[in-house]
């Protein structure tokens, strides 16, 4: 069990915070205290909407080691409304086909369980299609 | 501009699972090998590429164990991590050791013990070459990465489905000749367009499966070969290595492929030639769509044509940009860490002329490619025949 790594990254998985540029104003996620785009110290939090559209998908049908339980799943690569590109689980995707182009949103939901029954279940962000009634 | 490095010996097992033998008993057999070709060539260095030792075999510190089971106890032994690309790496290193004059005679081992380890264990212990914390954390695998890439590529470049069925097809049919392959049968286009969807749009056929392997190259200064060295003299003419960032979601734009381009450019300008010189490139075809993208980055296709090549011959041996010539990580087999200098060997036989059923006629300059993830880490090498 890796429960430093869980607890160090958790408000990444739980809440999408990453940081803003104080130089440039780019968004970085996931925060790395160094600006990508300019070379600067940035180290301000920013939270992300979770708004965001499909990029690219695939699906994982041999899941590794502690994943065997959502198999087969649809991971993708989010590209968020504010610039960054995440990789995630799609969820509640019903009978809606995927695409490239197709508006998701961030939940919160169990991503995997390290150490079997007695272990700890790791909670993060996935995505699902923005719903009809809100488009 | 690199010494006069040269190739003098090279050594391989066959690729495959190897259940019954360990990492140390191949790293050795593939060294001994390769000495056989140059006895009288003492190393006074050995670089080992391998990613998964620690993880699958338990085994960390390879340079002392490695050197000590060949009968080399006492020289230079680092052990270079690069995932997929630890071959071309370690064989970098070499070059720089051998060209920088910090040592004489170096010996390249990539090597890879996959199978001390149960399949999910594997295929837990590959996912390491990828962003643990951003991209594992969500549930991808490499295959599942192959697959972002490629249905992106065939979105955005309108790919017909099947487009990729050609590299497959010519890895099977060049590893029927290569007694150290994994895989020594051609296969069907129709075998392709019935294989099992892995992460779609990436299905069996176009994933080169891990194994065991091990593989190795002796590099000297030319005024160290033996006035009796008979073989043809090949020489490293380019060596370098690139990075990117490691998760895919990390570049500003996933579908640039940035080190790849970087690298053959680099390779190019290093050995002084162009593109169109080339006469085979052992690129890294882990998954197909990564055979296409390095045809592309080395400028022997535009972007989003690289899939054309497997189409219309260009990439058999006597084509004009013949690649997996001795079948490939596909064909051959995938020896993860040690990819990088079974292309070396390859590259070797090809320039020897002594590629059997699948040799390119009259070889004289050989590229390799070796990638770790989706070009995270790059390592391109150009080899020449005097």
């Amino acid at each position: 069990m890796e429960v430093p790594r869980y607890w160090r990254n958790r408000n990444q998985r739980y809440a999408l915070v990453g940081e803003v540029c104080p130089h440039c104003e780019v968004k970085i996620f996931p925060p790395r205290d160094v600006c990508p785009a300019c070379g600067q110290d940035a180290k301000t939090k920013f939270s992300f909407s979770g708004r965001g559209e499909v990029y690219s998908y695939t699906t994982i049908s041999d899941a590794p080691a502690g994943y065997e339980e959502n198999a087969p799943y649809t991971v993708a690569l989010v590209k968020l409304e504010e610039g960054p590109v995440v990789t995630a689980q799609l969820t509640d995707l019903g009978q809606e086909p995927v695409s490239i182009g197709m508006p998701v949103e961030m939940v919160t939901r169990r991503i995997r369980q390290d150490g079997g029954k007695e272990g700890i279940l790791v909670y993060g962000y996935k995505f699902r299609p923005v719903m009809a009634v809100a488009r | 501009m690199l010494e006069d490095v040269v190739i003098a010996g090279i050594g391989q097992i066959q690729v495959g699972e190897h259940w019954e033998t360990s990492l140390r008993s191949h790293a050795a057999r593939a060294i001994l090998a390769a000495r056989s070709e140059v006895p009288s060539l003492q190393p006074d260095m050995l670089v080992i590429g391998n990613m998964l030792g620690s993880t699958i075999s338990h085994q960390a510190n390879l340079g002392a164990l490695v050197a000590d089971w060949a009968n080399l106890s006492g020289v230079d032994a680092p052990t270079v991590e690069a995932s997929g690309a630890s071959g071309g790496a370690a064989l970098r290193l070499g070059v720089m050791a051998v060209s920088s004059r910090q040592a004489d005679v170096v010996v390249v081992l990539g090597v890879e013990k996959i199978t001390d380890s149960v399949q999910t264990g594997q295929d837990r212990a590959l996912t390491q070459m990828m962003d643990t914390d951003y991209e594992a954390m969500p549930g991808l695998t490499p295959s599942g990465q192959a697959g972002l890439v490629m249905n992106r590529y065939m979105a955005q470049y309108q790919v017909p489905a099947g487009a990729f069925a050609g590299f497959a097809v010519n890895a099977h049919a060049n590893g029927a000749h290569n007694p150290n392959a994994m895989f020594r049968k051609p296969i069907t286009r129709q075998r392709y367009d019935e294989a099992e969807v892995v992460a779609p749009p990436v299905n069996q056929m176009d994933v080169a499966p891990a194994a065991d392997g091990a593989a190795a190259v002796i590099l000297t200064r030319r005024e160290w070969l033996p006035a009796d060295y008979a073989m043809p003299v090949v020489r490293v003419a380019a060596s370098n290595l690139v990075t990117d960032s490691l998760a895919l979601h990390d570049r500003s734009d996933p579908m640039l492929f940035q080190a790849a381009r970087l690298s053959s450019e680099r390779a190019f300008r290093q050995a002084g030639i162009s593109p169109a010189e080339v006469d085979l490139f052992e690129l890294d075809d882990a998954y197909s769509i990564y055979a296409a993208l390095q045809l592309e980055a080395a400028g022997f296709a535009a972007a989003g044509q690289g899939w054309l090549l497997a189409q219309d011959g260009s990439i058999i041996p006597r084509g004009r940009v013949p690649i997996c010539t001795l079948g490939g990580s596909k064909a051959r087999g995938n020896p993860i860490g040690a990819v990088g200098v079974y292309q070396a060997v390859e590259a070797v036989l090809q320039l020897r002329g002594k590629a059997g059923g699948s040799q390119v006629p009259e070889a004289r300059v050989a590229m390799l490619q070796n990638w770790g993830g989706p070009a995270s880490t790059v390592a391109t090498h150009i080899l020449m025949r005097e």
